[in-house]
């Protein structure tokens, strides 16, 4: 109502001086039917109503709540101090704007990642189910033991706690089209039937898996948006139509929605879930390779509801106790499965990025601080007059807040721009939820705009207003005693500004250091000059072991024979791509595992003869593989050294055997013993994790349809890639070659995330730092320029300039010092926080630390240098008349 | 705030509104009326300020009590009137009975037999 009054009031006015005047005629009318003239009686109506203006003024008054007169008086106020000063308020803003937006940006991407839930029906019911082994770490890695299919569908079947349960796994096609298109191989998932329903998905177009179909050998498959759009033009009529997958036929039965990315965007096809597998993989209860998304019915709660789950899988846990099937389950929300590794780099970066918004806070406050000494006198003044400190203060803290607001607005509109690169640089992030800026966030940026002013205004509005009068009329710059305690106050924000620029540098210190070790760790083999590259031959095509080592073998005899290829290895992965599988193993000659033992598991690689010379892996002993370790099966196997060393301290392992429970050849026999032939060298599998024991297997078994080929090269390696993709394509066309990178390449790739985090640190801190050299600059011209007199008479009574320079350096440093040593001490502890990040760098390395020091002291003898400089230049006569 | 008037006459606080509200209940009327029947009823012993008069009547509009639209007077002339709405009717009621109290009570302190009234 009242606003309603206030954005009317020109109308209402308006309205009132009609019926003034209404009132003046009706009286002007009646005075003179009285009988007076028309001038007297216009006098006398004018008499009687008094005075117009003052009814005006009172209304107008009425209508307007008396705050917001005081606020826009103060907002006036504050756009002229400050377009007086406007370098000054530039600077200002500048500095808010680059904090708010870097905050915003980050706290978008946190938001979007950690809190935004997922755009599928009733949210908040989804769980996911993982299993797991009682006693595992604490490492997300190791907690999370994904699914085994068959546990699965005992889950599915014996509990009732979930209204429905849907099991997904992850797998790749060579997809051509009916009329020889491009081959191409894409990244596709398999889902039980029920997911989508689960989730509350509807398809763009066509329909959704039904339960029918999903079994084994089913050829059906629904497009995600992407590939619909990119590789089938938008055209809904490819709902119905075949596209041939790993050279089968399946049909198109449906489209996936735009904005679904779940659960991650390079998911390019959906098959059901059974389509994938292989009648194995349904069968045993330790081959866990899928996850399972589960929908809790409303009436029950999430932990009896696991309960059921846990007491079926504890159930099969004692009924295989030979096979590693894991004995409980645990749960995890979709986001936090979704954000697992992005979580703690992202905390990381939200406090730097607050330490960076504290610091542009302080520098802000430090420069009102000093424009608070200007206006000392006229604060004086007013306060003589009957101003309240208290509208002093919200006076001059109207300008922080005209500053922040400014600086805010156009930080929210940077951060835009930052959040979508952001977002496009950091590979690892999901995007399910899809990245924006939405109502909350720009909340918080307000509230971050507001906090940030109060903490930059507050301060010095209190500092300037807070004196009693007298002493603020008495004080002058001649005596510099009003100084004294605004100059302790500037000092302490800056050593504040320089703690906390300290603790930023020590941490992006180490995590760069991290960063150059992970880079240059050795992953056990060569790789310089190599270049690596993936296919796969479909199966359908090469049916055999015999077919597809041929094609194998010609390949890799035709590319030995390009000029520059020094050597070809051939596995199903090399050093440093990642982590592929593992396996459990016993070894045959030792006594038997006791019940409840955990057994052993091993990385598992696939090598050819050549593969270990040509990727420089030492042999230790025994052999490597032979061209006759082929075809029908040769039950030989080379294991690593750490292997070696951990499951055969001291003996010879060649000639033993493991013996391997698992299942991992279709229509292979399991339990089968696997003689040692040789032990090779320790490789990572990817650079940052823990080394772990591998055992290899000869690929010319010829059951690998998706391999890895390296070539290492004489010279730059790229330069072979057409090359060798021709020799692929002479030998068959329609194989897709995917992954073309060198192994550098693909090892830089890997810490593409890392180096992410690392620089942003760096950026954030080489900005604290700026800042910092700024507020350091600043503080010494104003005690400079404070002192000017006392330097003067300093000179004339005959100090040398150098012993003013040092002088002058010295006040400076003062606060640099102090601070540099609070920093160090919060840098210190901060570390702790981080230390989980950091690869082979102790978070006291004496490098960063060193570094860190010397940087602070360089920049802060920089920035006191200059005011002190032309301290010690000053003319004195000048000085001394300047008052 | 009113410099020609008396003493004696100056309103008390807050009966101006009910009194206009009260004049209302004769019909719709405007400003200069609403003065003038102020005026006359009570045989020219209040003189209604018509700088409390005007921001009153906006007041009353606000809070719901009157509603305005623009009309031609008894002369012919343009002028906006005031009408009394339900809502201001049972705010008149309630200030009637009110001020009844009131003097009521004021009486029995100055030793009038059952009030003013």
């Amino acid at each position: 109502m009242s606003w309603k009054r206030f954005l009317h009031r020109k109308r209402s006015d308006s309205e009132l001086q009609d019926e003034i005047e209404a009132f003046l005629t009706e009286e002007t009318a009646d005075n003179e039917a009285r009988g007076m003239s028309p001038d007297e009686a216009r006098r006398q109506a004018r008499l009687k109503f008094g005075n117009a203006q003052k009814v005006r003024e009172s209304l107008w008054m009425q209508n307007t709540p008396q705050r917001l007169t005081g606020i826009a008086r103060d907002v006036r106020y504050a756009f002229r101090t400050l377009s007086r000063t406007p370098v000054f308020t530039i600077v200002a803003v500048a500095i808010m704007a680059l904090c708010i937006g870097a905050a915003t940006s980050l706290f978008t991407i946190a938001r979007s990642v950690l809190l935004r839930q997922l755009p599928f029906r009733d949210p908040d019911r989804l769980v996911m189910v993982y299993e797991h082994h009682r006693g595992a770490g604490e490492n997300p890695d190791s907690r999370y033991t994904p699914v085994a299919a068959a546990d699965f569908y005992d889950w599915r079947s014996k509990t009732h706690g979930f209204e429905d349960m849907a099991a997904i796994t992850y797998g790749g096609y060579n997809m051509s089209g009916e009329r020889s298109e491009l081959p191409e191989s894409v990244n596709a998932a398999a889902a039980s039937w029920n997911l989508f329903p689960l989730l509350g998905v509807q398809p763009a177009f066509g329909r959704m898996f039904t339960e029918p179909e999903d079994r084994r050998g089913s050829t059906v498959v629904m497009l995600t948006w992407s590939v619909f759009q990119r590789r089938f033009g938008g055209e809904p009529g490819i709902v119905g139509r075949q596209i041939h997958l790993n050279g089968t036929p399946f049909t198109v039965v449906g489209v996936l929605p735009s904005w679904f990315t779940y659960p991650n965007a390079s998911i390019q096809l959906w098959v059901p879930y059974q389509a994938f597998a292989s009648p194995e993989l349904l069968q045993h209860h330790d081959w866990n390779q899928s996850q399972v998304v589960a929908r809790l019915r409303p009436d029950v709660s999430l932990e009896s509801a696991l309960e059921q789950v846990r007491a079926v899988q504890y159930q099969l846990h004692v009924q295989y106790p030979h096979d590693p099937v894991s004995d409980d389950v645990i749960p995890r929300s979709l986001n936090e499965d979704l954000a697992g590794n992005v979580q703690k780099p992202l905390s990381l970066m939200l406090s730097a990025v607050g330490c960076m918004l504290l610091i542009g806070c302080l520098n802000i406050s430090n420069l009102l601080v000093a424009r608070g000494a200007a206006r000392q006198k006229e604060v004086a003044i007013r306060s003589a007059l009957g101003a309240q400190r208290i509208i002093l203060i919200r006076e001059q803290l109207t300008e922080s807040v005209v500053i922040c607001a400014a600086g805010g607005l156009l930080g929210i509109f940077l951060s835009v721009l930052a959040t979508r690169l952001l977002a496009h640089a950091w590979k690892g992030l999901p995007t399910a939820q899809g990245i924006y800026i939405d109502g909350p966030v720009i909340g918080f940026a307000c509230v971050l705009m507001f906090a940030a002013a109060l903490v930059a205004g507050l301060l010095p509005a209190l500092s300037t207003t807070g004196k009693t009068m007298l002493r603020a009329m008495q004080t002058s710059p001649r005596t510099g005693a009003s100084s004294a305690s605004r100059t302790v106050l500037r000092k302490t924000l800056l050593t504040m500004e320089i703690g906390i620029t300290v603790v930023l540098l020590i941490a992006a210190g180490l995590l760069l250091k991290s960063f150059l070790r992970l880079r240059s760790t050795d992953v056990g083999c060569v790789t310089r000059n190599t270049l690596t590259l993936f296919y796969g031959v479909p199966g359908k095509k090469y049916d055999t072991p015999e077919k597809v080592n041929a094609f194998n073998e010609t390949l890799l005899e035709r590319v030995r024979a390009i000029p520059g290829v020094r050597a070809v290895a051939l596995g199903n992965t090399v050093p440093g791509a990642g982590y592929w599988g593992d396996m459990v193993f016993t070894v045959k000659e030792h006594t038997p595992l006791m019940p409840g033992e955990e057994m052993p598991d091993a990385a598992v690689r696939w090598a050819d003869p050549g593969y270990f010379t040509a990727l420089g892996i030492p042999l230790v002993t025994g052999r490597f593989f032979t061209n006759d370790e082929r075809g029908p099966r040769s039950y030989k196997v080379i294991v690593s050294r750490q292997l070696a060393h951990q499951y055969f301290s001291g003996d010879n392992p060649i000639g033993k055997h493991l013996h391997v429970p698992a299942h991992f050849h279709p229509g292979m026999p399991n339990d089968v013993d696997y003689e040692i032939v040789g032990v090779v060298g320790d490789t990572l599998y990817q650079v940052g994790k823990e080394p772990k024991a591998t055992m290899y297997f000869p690929i010319l078994e010829g059951d690998q349809n998706g391999v890895m080929l390296a070539v290492h090269t004489a010279s730059d390696p790229l330069q072979f890639s057409v090359p060798v993709q021709k020799q692929i394509a002479s030998l068959d066309p329609e194989l897709p070659v995917a992954n073309v990178l060198t192994m550098d390449q693909m090892i830089g790739e890997s810490l593409g995330d890392v180096s992410l985090s690392a620089r942003l640190v760096l950026a954030f801190a080489i900005l604290s730092l700026i800042l910092a050299a700024v507020g350091l600059y600043g503080v010494l011209s104003y005690l400079a320029a404070q002192r000017n007199t006392e330097l003067g008479i300093r000179m004339a009574l005959g100090a040398q300039r150098d012993q003013l320079l040092r002088l002058m350096l010295l006040d400076g440093l003062g606060p640099a010092l102090f601070g540099l040593g609070l920093g160090l001490v919060g840098g210190i502890a901060a570390t702790r926080i981080f230390q989980s990040m950091l690869y082979e760098t102790k978070p006291l390395d004496p490098v960063v630390l060193s570094g860190v020091v010397a940087t602070l002291l360089a920049v802060a003898i920089l920035a006191c240098l200059a005011p002190a400089w032309s301290a010690s230049r000053l003319d004195p006569m000048q000085a001394l008349r300047n008052e | 705030m009113g410099k020609k008037n008396q003493p004696d006459s100056e309103m008390l606080k807050g009966t101006l509104d009910m009194m206009i509200l009260r004049t209302l209940v004769g019909g719709d009327a405007h400003g200069h009326t609403i003065a003038k029947i102020i005026e006359r009823t009570s045989e020219d012993v209040l003189d209604v300020e018509q700088g409390s008069l005007y921001p009153a009547l906006h007041r009353l509009e606000d809070r719901g009590w009157v509603s305005s639209h623009w009309g031609a007077s008894e002369n012919n002339r343009k002028a906006k009137f005031y009408r009394l709405t339900a809502e201001g009717r049972k705010q008149l009621v309630r200030e009637t009975s009110r001020w009844r109290q009131m003097t009521r009570a004021i009486g029995l302190v100055m030793g009038e037999e059952g009030g003013a009234q």
